[in-house]
């Protein structure tokens, strides 16, 4: 992985999150406009394949692309370089992915 | 004769060996007063040890900027009106490089990474050969000729907070000194510039917040030459996977 190749990871994440982010608001606002409750959202939600596709891509996406960017952060602000760069930032690519995909499997798999 | 109006100076003086510190010096106010002229009167009238650099004192040679009020600008072409903040002034060595003593900072990272960044030609010809021609209008000389203006202040490279917060970035200048020469007809290796400026430091670091651009003495625009080496770079990155 050399700069660039982070460079691009994170600009395709970008790319790929930019329609999630709309149909996801868009999502969020028709659902509570519409008066649904939770149950009737996770009966839409559950067992669904797009649902696990597009917020599992979604996840993918926002882990790859917060922590490239906390990398950074974490580099300019904070001085770290070498092992410890990559590690934490590692780490935290890792707890957004688990931490999401979690949500992602509670939502879409669970009570199948 | 009337009395002169009095300029408040504040200059940071010391360097490696000396502990830094600050001095005040009264300076005498002169009509058309550039902040060269302040510092050069300090030299020969108050503190003859007070050591900083500068040669042309026509903005040609790059080699008077220092941080005043906390801004980097070329000395011999900034005048004291304005910058005058309260009848004061504050001057420093410029920002992101080692002081030698007092205002002269070390340039040597700054050239460096020219050389790092592979801002030297690469020629298409050898002397035995003809001159080729170039259209001054064709478009990637007009891009090319955007950028030969640079006169190697290190003004940009100061004004850079990504240089402040990453010592391997390459910084503005260099990364534009390869962007003219990627554009340049007469440099023979286009490839060996984007390599130089992909890696660990490289041009992919830029913030893109243009303060660059907006501090360079000459109008110059790095900000908008390394957006063009991301282009190249990543368009390069699709041709290869195309193939
Ligand atoms: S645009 Fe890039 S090179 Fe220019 S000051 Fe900002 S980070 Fe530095
Ligand atoms: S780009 Fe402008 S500010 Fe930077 S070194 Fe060249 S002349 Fe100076
Ligand atoms: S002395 Fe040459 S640019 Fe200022």
């Amino acid at each position: 992985m050399t700069p660039f190749h982070l460079y691009m990871a994170q600009r395709l994440s970008a790319l790929v999150m930019a329609p999630f982010v709309l149909v996801h608001l868009g999502v969020m606002i028709y659902a509570i406009q519409g008066g649904l409750t939770a149950a009737e959202i996770l009966g839409r939600t559950q067992g669904s394949v797009f649902w696990f596709l597009f917020y599992g891509m979604f996840v993918v996406a926002v882990s790859i692309h917060a922590g490239l960017g906390l990398r950074v952060v974490l580099s300019e602000w904070a001085g770290l370089r070498g092992t410890a760069l990559n590690a934490l930032s590692g780490v935290i690519g890792f707890g957004l992915f688990a931490l999401g995909a979690r949500a992602v499997w509670a939502v879409t798999a669970g009570g199948v | 004769m009337s009395e002169r109006e009095i300029i408040s100076v504040t200059v940071q003086r010391g360097g490696p060996d000396t502990p830094q510190r600050l001095q005040v010096f009264e300076v005498p106010a002169f009509e058309s007063q550039t902040v060269l002229d302040v510092v050069s009167w300090i030299q020969q009238n108050a503190d003859p040890t007070l050591t900083y650099r500068f040669a042309c004192r026509v903005g040609m040679c790059g080699s008077c900027a220092m941080m005043v009020n906390g801004v980097p600008r070329w000395t011999c072409r900034t005048h004291v009106n304005k910058v005058l903040n309260g009848g004061k002034i504050e001057i420093a060595p410029l920002r992101n490089l080692p002081v030698i003593k007092d205002l002269a900072a070390d340039m040597d990272p700054f050239f460096d990474k020219w050389v790092a960044a592979e801002g030297r030609h690469h020629p298409t010809r050898s002397r035995d050969d003809d001159i080729a021609a170039i259209n001054p209008e064709q478009p990637e000389r007009v891009v090319a000729s955007s950028g030969i203006e640079c006169i190697n202040c290190s003004i940009c490279y100061s004004a850079c907070d990504t240089v402040a917060g990453d010592p391997d970035y390459l910084g503005p200048a260099a990364l534009q000194r390869a962007w003219t020469l990627y554009n340049d007809a007469k440099d023979a290796d286009k490839d060996t510039i984007l390599d130089a400026v992909s890696g660990k430091g490289g041009c992919h670091s830029c913030h893109s917040m243009g303060s660059c651009t907006a501090y360079c003495p000459n109008g110059l625009d790095p900000l908008s030459a390394i957006a063009g080496l991301k282009r190249a770079t990543t368009q390069r990155f699709f041709k290869g996977r195309a193939k």
